[in-house]
Order: C-alpha cells, then structure tokens, then sequence
C-alpha cells in the first residue's frame, strides 16, 4: 500500500519506529573516508531522515549488521563456558535492491549449506527486516541488472525521495505505523534497468581457463589487500580465533573474524603448506566464486553487481571488467 | 539454542607416542564415526582444528596428533584424565561398501596412514569382507613410522609394505618414495581393485598416476584431502575448492571428483 510523508512526518515514524527497533542506514562519517578530509559511508543508526544519504553507495556493506567483523561464539571461564546473551532487538535496515539480494546469498551459506544453519546468523537474521531505497540511476560501477538483481519484491517498506516527500509502498505490517504519519497516495516501486556497465558471466568453464594468462595479470597489479573482500556483500568466509584475558588468562573468548580469499594465510596448512601462492590465482578464485562456482551449486551467482569492489580497489582492478574478460575467454577456449 | 559450534568435553584415556611429534590420544566419547572422517578439536582460550579420526569403538575415539603449532602444542602436554573438547564428527568417509568383496590397495603417505587406520583395523578383524588388501605405508625416515606395532600386526594378515625415502643405520627395511613400491604392485584384476590414496598433496599426485599406469579405472580410486578448515560446516569458506566443500563433501572424494578439483 502506498503512502506519501513529508520530512518531518517521515522522522516523527521513525522515531516511533526506534521504539521497538534499532535503525541502521548509510550515513555520512566525517573525515573518516580513505583519503584525508573526505567523507565515509558506512552503516551506523539513524534518528532521522537528513542523516540517510541516498545520492552516494555505502563503503562497506549491510552484511556486517548480520555478520560482524568480529563475534564472540563463546565465553569461557575456568570451568565453564557460555554463549553470548543475544539480546539485539529487532534491526531494520535502509539498504539497495542489490544489497538485499546480497543477504539472500549470506543466507544460502549460512542457513542451507550443509544440514546445520548457523544460530548465531540466524538470530539476527530473523530480526531483520529491510526499507529498500529505490536506486534512480544507480552508480558508475553499478551492473546488478546483468546481474539479475535490480529488482526484489522482498521489503518491509520500499522508499522513493523527493525533493520535500518521501514515497512509500508497505506491506501490512507497516502499513498502520504509516498511516499514522502519514496519508495514502498510489506508488508503485520502480527499479532500475540499465547501468552504465553490464557484464556477461561465463556459461561454462573450460579447464584451460584455470591456467589461462589473463590471471598472471594481477600477480604484480593486485596487492592482496583485501579491501575487495571486506567490502563485499556476499563475501562470508571466517576464521575462528581463540583468546585469553592479558588480566585473567584462564578466562577467554572462541570469536570468529572475517577473512578473505585474497589475504595471505587463507589456505595456509601446517607442514608449510598453502594453496594460490600467487595473487592472481586467488583472483581466479574469487571470480570463479562469484560469478560461476556458487551458482553451480546453488543456482544463483554470488557476484550481486553492486560494484564495490571496483570502487574501493587502491589498485583500480575492475571486477565488472574482470567477468566480462572470463567469458570471453570461456567462450574461446 | 541448537548450536553446531558447541564442543563437548572429552577425558583422555590414554596417550600412545608414535614418533617425537605424534601422539595418539584415545578420547572417551560416544560418537557415532565412520572411517575417514574429522571432528573438530579444542582447548577453550588456545584453539581449534580439524583432526582425522583414527580410529573408534565402543565408547572412545582415537586420534593422532602432530605436534605443529598454537593447538597441538598444548595438546601434547596433556596427561590422561584431563580434558579436551571435540565436536563432530565431520564430513564423508571412505564408502567400504564399495570394497566388499574386491582387492584393496591403501597407500599412505606419512600422517596419511592415520585417516585409515581404522580402515585397516576392520579388515584385520574381519579379512572376509575384501578379497584382499595391499597396504603402502612411505615415511620420511624411520623415526616418522606411524603405528609401528600395527603394521606388524597387518603383516600377519595382510600385504604390508612400508618404505622409508631415508634410511639409517639401523634401518634394514625398504628405501625408497612409495610410488617406487606402487609401481611394481601386480595386479591380478586392476579394473576389480579399489585403492585409497592418503598423504601430502605431491604424493598423492604422483601415487595416482602410477595407479592408473596399473590401469586402474579412476572410479576406483579414493582419496582424502586435507585443507584449512574453521568450522566443518560449510560455513568459514577455508575448505573450498571450486563448487566442492571439503569439510562438507569430502574429505573423502572420488578422483573422477577430485582430479577436477583446482585449488
Ligand atoms: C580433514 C583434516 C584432517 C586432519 N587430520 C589430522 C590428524 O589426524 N592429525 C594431525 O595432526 N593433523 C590433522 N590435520 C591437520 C591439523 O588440523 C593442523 O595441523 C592444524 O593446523 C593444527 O592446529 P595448530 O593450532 O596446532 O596449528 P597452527 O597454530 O594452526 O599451525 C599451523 C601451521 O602454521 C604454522 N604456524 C603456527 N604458528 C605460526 C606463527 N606464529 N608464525 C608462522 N607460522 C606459524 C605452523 O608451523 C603450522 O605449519 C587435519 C586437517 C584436516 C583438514
Ligand atoms: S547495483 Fe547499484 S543500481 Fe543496482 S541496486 Fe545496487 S546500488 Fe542500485
Ligand atoms: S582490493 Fe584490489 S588490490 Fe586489494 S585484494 Fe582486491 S583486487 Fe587486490
Ligand atoms: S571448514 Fe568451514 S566451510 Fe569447510
């Protein structure tokens, strides 16, 4: 059902809504961006309208509200241990079209790889629900649309801006809370349908792509930083860490910490051994992972479009271009 | 919460030292297990791996431990009767109804005899269910054999060779790489034989090839892999190679499987 709010109408709903939720939305962080004196989008809470940026695309992504950096899987005390006390109250999240899809892929590991789900995702991920913000041009390194992830039909709250209004479709849950606010008026979502990039994803792998020469390329060019993983939305992996109190070494904490396909040490084995010493084997392996691997196996690609990676990469590695690069080799070999 | 990351404390019974740097600990624990599968191992506040399980029976686990870093470091000043933590088991064995009733070749690299050992152990006690069984064990030098008293015990029953690639002084066995020893292995029905490979990854590469220079079809072929894992459940993404979950899919494989596995 749709309804229009004025700003003021739209911030006196969310502040209702902040009773029973916690808010996270892209949010300008001043002087905390890359380079000195500029600005980050990042996920953090919001009280209001003005503090929601919707004309720039977040640095890092939604999935750490569902997957934090670092999360404590157990307490342990000399005799005992216990898990940590979920106590997070309900989360709604501005995110993207993309974004949303994003979190279906964080679910596809999480909850249905292998017979038993992750309680610690699926706590949270049970309390979310999404306000999808609608993308009118998207941005310059935007390709969900080859990706088949421009549009979604899963919202709690769909969101257009204007200029002095805010538009919005909801399903019933939400549908009281905003007639509260605000009155109805017909609105029916739009989605984007066409980036300025697209990509076509390989149908089929053949073994020489393993070795092919387009991946020595980032041998030298990639540096391994990790920025790409970290960044994405559907990267999930982990590495489970255990500490102990500098104050009390025979208490501590089993955390798990994210980790990263292209960070030194992902597949380091006792014995000295490792896999994808070289970094464009590990390019190999996360493109494969993205956008041909996960699909195989689950029937979507992993790779969503969402473009952060090209937008935070320090060596100015395109992964739109590193796909489009992939079929074409596909297709000849 | 039902919660799969949740270990469970098990007493050591008894620790055997095979080399300077594996132990086997017999755990107390009722799991149910089959052969060639992993738990994951812990010490709370130190760490936790994956670690084959070696072997299994009424009420306890047996694993074998090589003393490699942060874990297993801790793990080797263990006394019996003090306490480590386990959860699992893990992952796909090996498929022994597959071997009923066929020849059976195992070739072990080093740590790799201990996934199968309890493999060995069955058909020792039940020899009717192969038709026979050829075990290759290859060691660095004679100070790395693996469950010297064992492979005595197999020789009474079965065809037991061990190779070390260095010998010494005192050494009046086999010299020399396993592949050396798979080579020169007469089969009397190659495309009747099932063989499991278990090492480090160089020698089950070169194992393979000489098994399938035997002309046996690679069907019969069945290895184990061995990767960095976090958590055994599909989730951490360390195992993963290409659409395969080793903890998941493995760590047993096929080779029509895993000969299509690129790291
Ligand atoms: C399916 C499976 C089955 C396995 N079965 C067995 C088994 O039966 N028996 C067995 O012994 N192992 C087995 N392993 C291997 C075992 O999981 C690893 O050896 C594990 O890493 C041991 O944990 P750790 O904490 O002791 O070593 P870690 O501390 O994780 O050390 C691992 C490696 O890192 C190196 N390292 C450690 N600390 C440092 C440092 N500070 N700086 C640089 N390098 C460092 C070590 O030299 C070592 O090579 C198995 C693995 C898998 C996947
Ligand atoms: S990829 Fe860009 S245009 Fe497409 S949904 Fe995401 S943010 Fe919007
Ligand atoms: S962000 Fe760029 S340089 Fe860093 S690991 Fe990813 S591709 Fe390599
Ligand atoms: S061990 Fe974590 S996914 Fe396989």
């Amino acid at each position: 059902m749709g309804f229009a709010l004025t700003t003021e109408q739209f911030d006196a709903f969310l502040a209702g809504l902040a009773r029973d939720y916690d808010i996270y939305a892209p949010k300008r962080l001043a002087g905390k961006g890359a380079f000195s004196g500029t600005d980050l989008i990042a996920y953090a809470p919001v009280q209001s309208l003005a503090e929601i940026v919707f004309d720039r695309k977040t640095f890092y992504s939604p999935k750490e509200i569902l997957l934090p950096i670092s999360q404590t899987l157990f307490y342990f005390t000399e005799e005992a241990y216990r898990e940590p006390q979920q106590q997070q109250r309900p989360v709604i999240i501005f995110l993207r079209p993309c974004d949303v899809h994003a979190v279906k892929r964080l679910d596809q590991i999480y909850l249905h790889n292998g017979d038993q789900a992750d309680p610690y995702y699926r706590e949270r991920r049970e309390k979310v629900k999404f306000f999808v913000m609608e993308c009118t041009e998207g941005f310059d390194s935007c390709f969900c649309v080859s990706m088949g992830t421009n549009r979604t039909g899963e919202y709690a709250v769909f969101l257009r801006l204007e200029a002095d209004r805010v538009l919005c479709d909801a399903r019933p849950e939400f549908t009281p809370a905003l007639a509260a606010y605000g009155r109805e008026a017909p609105f029916t979502p739009a989605f984007i349908e066409q980036n300025k990039i697209s990509v076509k994803t390989p149908e089929k792998i053949a073994p020489a792509v393993y070795g092919h020469p387009l991946w020595s390329e980032y041998d030298s060019r990639c540096i391994a930083c990790g920025r790409c993983n970290v960044c994405c939305p559907t990267c999930t992996c982990f590495t489970m860490q255990d500490i102990f109190y500098e104050d009390n070494p025979r208490c501590g904490e089993r955390r798990r910490v994210w980790a990263g396909c292209m960070i030194d040490g992902f597949t380091d084995l006792a014995g000295g051994h490792s896999f994808r010493n070289k970094y464009g084997e590990r390019m190999r392996f996360k493109a494969l992972h993205k956008v041909y691997d996960f699909k195989k196996r689950f029937g979507d690609h992993m790779c969503v479009g969402c473009g952060r990676c090209d937008d935070v990469c320090p060596e100015y590695i395109s992964f739109s271009r590193i796909i489009n690069r992939l079929a074409e080799v596909s297709d000849d070999e | 919460m039902n919660n799969p990351y949740l270990p469970v404390k098990a007493k050591i019974l008894d620790i055997q030292k095979q080399t300077a740097i594996d132990y086997t600990f017999r755990l107390a624990a009722g799991l149910h297990v089959q052969s060639g599968q992993f738990v994951e191992l812990s010490i709370p506040r130190v760490g936790e791996a994956p670690i084959s399980v070696s072997d299994f029976g009424d009420g306890f686990i047996e694993m074998t431990i090589r003393r490699v870093g942060k874990l297993t470091n801790v793990v080797h000043e263990l006394k019996p009767g003090e306490e480590l933590f386990i959860r699992g088991p893990y992952g796909h064995g090996f498929p022994l109804e597959q071997f009923r009733g066929r020849h059976l070749v195992v070739a072990a690299g080093g740590t790799g005899l201990a996934p199968v050992k309890s493999v060995l152990n069955r058909y020792y006690h039940n020899p009717e269910e192969v038709k026979s069984l050829n075990l290759l064990a290859g060691f660095k030098s004679p100070a790395d054999v693996l469950f010297a008293a064992e492979l005595e015990k197999w020789a009474q029953k079965f065809s037991v060779t061990v190779t070390v690639d260095k010998g010494d002084e005192n050494w009046t066995g086999n010299v020399g790489l396993i592949t050396g020893y798979v080579q020169k292995l007469v089969l009397s029905n190659p495309a009747g034989t099932q063989v499991i490979v278990v090492g480090p990854p160089l020698m089950m590469k070169f194992t393979i090839r000489e098994i399938l220079g035997l002309g046996v079809p690679p069907e019969n072929i069945w290895v184990s892999f061995e990767r960095k894992m976090c958590c055994g459940l599909g989730k951490c993404g360390h195992c993963k190679i290409g659409d395969t979950y080793v903890c998941l899919d493995g760590p047993v494989f096929n080779y029509t499987r895993a000969g299509q596995l690129v790291d």
